[in-house]
C-alpha cells in the first residue's frame, strides 16, 4: 500500500550541491513524517512514473543550477521531454509518461528546486546549499501539512 | 579506413567551421564540429566529448574495500556495472581469482539485470522513437511519450522491463540507489527467498517481451533495408570479452579481437593483459582518448565494442533463444561481419533477449539463495577487472599500497572505445546529409541518431534543472559566426546568428 504522499529527491552526492535532492530527502527521513514516502535516485527515469501510482500529491526535488535562491516551488504538469543527449528525464516527462500509461493524469506534483552553487567533483554540500537546504527543508514541513489536510493549495517559498 | 575528414588538407582555404555544441557546464556533453570548404562540401568533422574527467583522482587514496560502492557515483546509468568491474579488481587485490558459487551466481544475475534494464531504456526511451517515427519526424514527437501515445504496448512494455531490471538490481545490490552487494572477494548477502520469488513471477513475461522487441528491432531492418544497411555504416575491427570456449559473457571471459572480415586478431587474451593489447591515443583536438589495438597501429587498430561487437564476436549465445536470433543475425552479413551502425539496435535486443533468459534460468537455482559469500586470499598490491556493460567493455585497474589506500586508478570506459567509431559515424552522416550551408534541424537529427546507436554515456556528471540544452553554431573559418541553433531542453528550437 502507497502513502499518499511521495516525496522524491535525485541528484548525484559526488558533485557538490548536486547531491542537494538526496540530502533533503535523508534529512527528511530522519524527521519521519507520517504518510509519507521517501525516494531518492540517480537520476530521473521512465520506470520513477510507477512510483507515482496511488499518491494523493507528490513533490520533486532537485537541485538547481540557475534558478532562485534559496528554492523555488512551482506546480508541474505534464509535458514531453526533448533532451536529446541525456539519459535522465524532467519531472514533467514522468508526469506525462504516467498519462500515457494510465491513460489518467498524474497525481498533483510540484517541483522544489533548491539551487546550489558548486558542483565540483568530491565536493561536499556548499555552506550556501546547507542554507538552501535548510530553508527547503522548512518550507516543506508546511508542504506536507497542507498537502496532507488540504489539497490544492500551495505554500509559497 | 579513412581519416579523409578528420583533418583538412594542409594548405586548405576557405573552410567554414559547423559546431554543435550543448552548453551545459554541469552534464557531460558532446559537441560536432563541421568543417566546410568552399563548395559546401564537408572537409573534416570531428566529435568531441567531454569525459567524465578527474574521477581517477577522485578515487586516488580511497581504502580498496570503498571503492565499488564509490564508483557507482561515476554513472547514473550503469552504476552496476562500475559497482560489479571495481568489485573484480578488487578479488584480485585481496588475492581471489575464483569466488565462490553463490558470489558468482548473484553477481551475474545483478549484471544480467543491469544490462535489461539499460539496454530497455535505450531502445524504448531514446532509440525506439527516432527508428518508429523516422529520424525526420517532428522532435516533439520522437520521444517515450510520443511512443507512449502511438504505441502504448510497447511503451508500457519499456517501462515494465526496465522496473524489472531495477528490482532484479535492489534484490542484489541490496538498494536501488548506490547498492553495496558486490564486495572484494565475494558478495554480502544471499537473494532472498521472497525477491526470488517476486522475480520468477514475471521473468517468463520478460523473455516473451525481449522477444517482442527483437521482433521489433529485426522488422525495422528488413522494412528499410537499404536505410538500416546504409546509414552511418563503417567498416571496423570488434573487441569484447567471449567466455573461454567462445560463448558470448558479459560478466567475465577472455578478450577478443576480430577484424572487419570477421577474421580473429587476437584470443583468448587474459584481461590481466589488456595493456598489452590496447593503446590509448591523444588527440591535440578532443578530451577523449582514442584507443586502439597495439598490434595494428592507431590508424588500422581503433575498433567497436558493445552489442554490435559482442554479438558477432562470439560463437554462440548460451541461451536458445537469443542464439537463435544471433543465427538469423549473423545470415543478415551474408558471410560478412554486420557493419552498419544501426544493427547496433537490433544486437542489443538480442543481447537484452539473452539477459532476460539468463535471469529466468538463475532464479531456480538454490546457490542464490544459500551458500557461501566470500572467497579469501594472498593480499596483491595491483588488480584489474573487466566487464561488458551496456555500451561495452569496460575496465578498472587499480594499485594498492600497504596501507590499504589506493595508489593509482585508471578507467577506460566503454564510450571511451567507441570514440572513434562515433567520430565515423558522424563523418558518414556529414558528407551525406549536411553538404549545404544551412543548419537545419533535419541536420541534426540525423547526427543524433548516428551517435544514439552507439548509446554513448553523456550524462555521468551531474543534470540539475536548466541545464540541458543543444546548440548549433557555424562559424567561418576564421572563427567568426555565421549562424546559430539553439535547442532547447523543452524541445524549442530558436535561431539567430552571432553563435558564441
Amino acid at each position: 500500500m502507497s502513502e499518499p504522499l511521495l516525496v522524491f529527491g535525485w541528484g548525484n552526492p559526488a558533485r557538490g550541491d548536486d547531491g542537494l535532492g538526496p540530502a533533503f530527502v535523508e534529512r527528511l527521513r530522519a524527521a519521519a513524517p507520517r504518510g509519507v514516502e521517501l525516494l531518492d535516485d540517480y537520476q530521473l527515469q521512465i520506470e520513477h512514473a510507477l512510483d507515482l501510482v496511488g499518491r494523493e500529491r507528490v513533490l520533486f526535488v532537485d537541485a538547481s543550477a540557475a534558478g532562485g535562491a534559496p528554492f523555488r516551488a512551482d506546480p508541474v504538469l505534464a509535458a514531453q521531454d526533448t533532451s536529446c543527449s541525456t539519459h535522465a528525464l524532467s519531472p514533467a516527462a514522468v508526469l506525462k509518461v504516467y498519462r500515457e500509461l494510465h491513460g489518467r493524469d498524474a497525481p498533483p506534483a510540484t517541483v522544489l528546486a533548491i539551487r546550489g552553487e558548486r558542483f565540483g567533483l568530491g565536493e561536499g554540500l556548499s555552506p550556501a546549499a546547507q542554507r538552501h537546504l535548510d530553508a527547503a527543508l522548512e518550507w516543506a514541513q508546511g508542504w506536507i501539512a497542507n498537502a496532507t489536510t488540504a489539497a490544492g493549495r500551495w505554500p509559497a517559498p | 579506413m579513412s581519416f579523409a575528414l578528420e583533418t583538412a588538407p594542409a594548405g586548405a582555404t576557405g573552410l567554414r567551421r559547423v559546431a554543435i555544441d550543448p552548453l551545459s557546464r554541469v552534464e557531460g556533453h558532446g559537441k560536432v564540429t563541421l568543417l566546410l570548404g568552399v563548395d559546401n562540401r564537408v572537409q573534416q568533422a570531428r566529435l568531441h566529448i567531454v569525459e567524465f574527467r578527474g574521477f581517477e583522482m577522485f578515487i586516488e587514496g580511497r581504502p580498496y574495500w570503498e571503492v565499488p560502492v564509490m564508483v557507482q557515483r561515476l554513472c547514473g546509468i550503469c552504476p552496476v556495472s562500475h559497482h560489479l568491474a571495481a568489485s573484480k579488481a578488487m578479488d584480485r587485490i585481496v588475492g581471489v581469482r575464483h569466488m565462490t558459487d553463490s558470489a558468482v551466481k548473484l553477481r551475474r544475475l545483478m549484471h544480467y539485470g543491469q544490462i535489461l534494464q539499460s539496454h530497455a531504456l535505450h531502445f524504448y526511451h531514446l532509440s525506439s522513437p527516432d527508428l518508429l517515427f523516422g529520424f525526420d519526424s517532428d522532435v516533439n514527437r520522437r520521444n517515450i511519450v510520443g511512443i507512449a501515445g502511438a504505441h502504448p504496448e510497447i511503451a508500457r512494455q519499456g517501462v515494465l522491463l526496465r522496473k524489472f531490471g531495477q528490482e532484479v538490481i535492489r534484490a542484489t545490490a541490496g538498494k536501488r540507489v548506490h547498492g553495496t552487494g558486490s564486495i572484494p572477494g565475494g558478495v554480502n548477502k544471499n537473494l532472498s527467498v521472497a525477491d526470488r520469488d517476486l522475480l520468477s513471477r514475471d521473468a517468463a513475461q520478460v523473455v516473451a517481451w525481449s522477444r517482442e522487441a527483437v521482433e521489433i528491432a529485426k522488422r525495422l531492418h528488413a522494412s528499410h533495408r537499404a536505410l538500416y544497411d546504409g546509414f552511418a555504416a563503417m567498416r571496423s575491427n570488434w573487441l569484447s570479452l567471449v567466455r573461454a570456449d567462445g560463448a558470448l559473457d558479459l560478466y567475465d571471459g577472455v578478450l577478443r579481437a576480430r577484424d572487419a572480415a570477421g577474421k580473429l586478431i587476437v584470443d583468448g587474451y587474459d584481461d590481466d593483459r589488456y595493456l598489452e593489447l590496447i593503446e590509448e591515443e591523444v588527440k591535440p583536438w578532443s578530451y577523449m582518448k582514442f584507443p586502439y589495438l597495439k598490434s595494428l597501429g592507431p590508424e588500422a587498430g581503433w575498433y567497436r565494442v558493445g552489442p554490435l561487437a559482442r554479438v558477432q564476436n562470439c560463437d554462440f549465445i548460451p541461451s536458445p533463444l537469443a542464439e537463435a536470433e544471433r543465427r538469423e543475425f549473423v545470415d543478415w552479413g551474408r558471410g560478412e561481419p554486420v557493419h552498419a551502425t544501426l544493427a547496433y539496435h537490433w544486437a542489443r535486443m538480442i543481447e537484452m533477449l539473452h539477459a532476460a533468459e539468463v535471469i529466468a534460468a538463475l532464479l531456480p537455482d538454490p546457490d542464490l539463495t544459500d551458500g557461501d559469500l566470500v572467497a579469501t586470499g594472498m593480499r596483491r598490491s595491483e588488480g584489474i577487472g573487466v566487464i561488458e556493460a551496456p555500451r561495452g567493455t569496460l575496465i578498472h585497474h587499480y594499485r594498492v599500497g600497504d596501507n590499504d589506500l589506493v595508489t593509482m586508478c585508471n578507467l577506460i570506459v566503454s564510450t571511451t572505445h567507441n570514440n572513434q567509431a562515433m567520430n565515423e559515424a558522424v563523418r558518414s552522416v556529414a558528407r551525406e546529409y549536411l553538404d549545404g550551408h544551412e543548419l537545419t534541424e533535419g541536420l541534426l537529427n540525423h547526427i543524433e541518431v548516428a551517435i544514439r546507436a552507439y548509446d554513448p554515456c553523456l550524462s555521468c556528471a551531474t543534470h540539475a534543472l536548466g541545464k540541458m540544452p543543444l546548440e548549433v553554431a557555424l562559424l567561418a573559418a576564421d572563427g567568426s559566426p555565421v549562424d546559430r541553433v539553439l535547442r532547447s531542453g523543452e524541445g524549442r528550437l530558436s535561431r539567430g546568428g552571432g553563435a558564441q
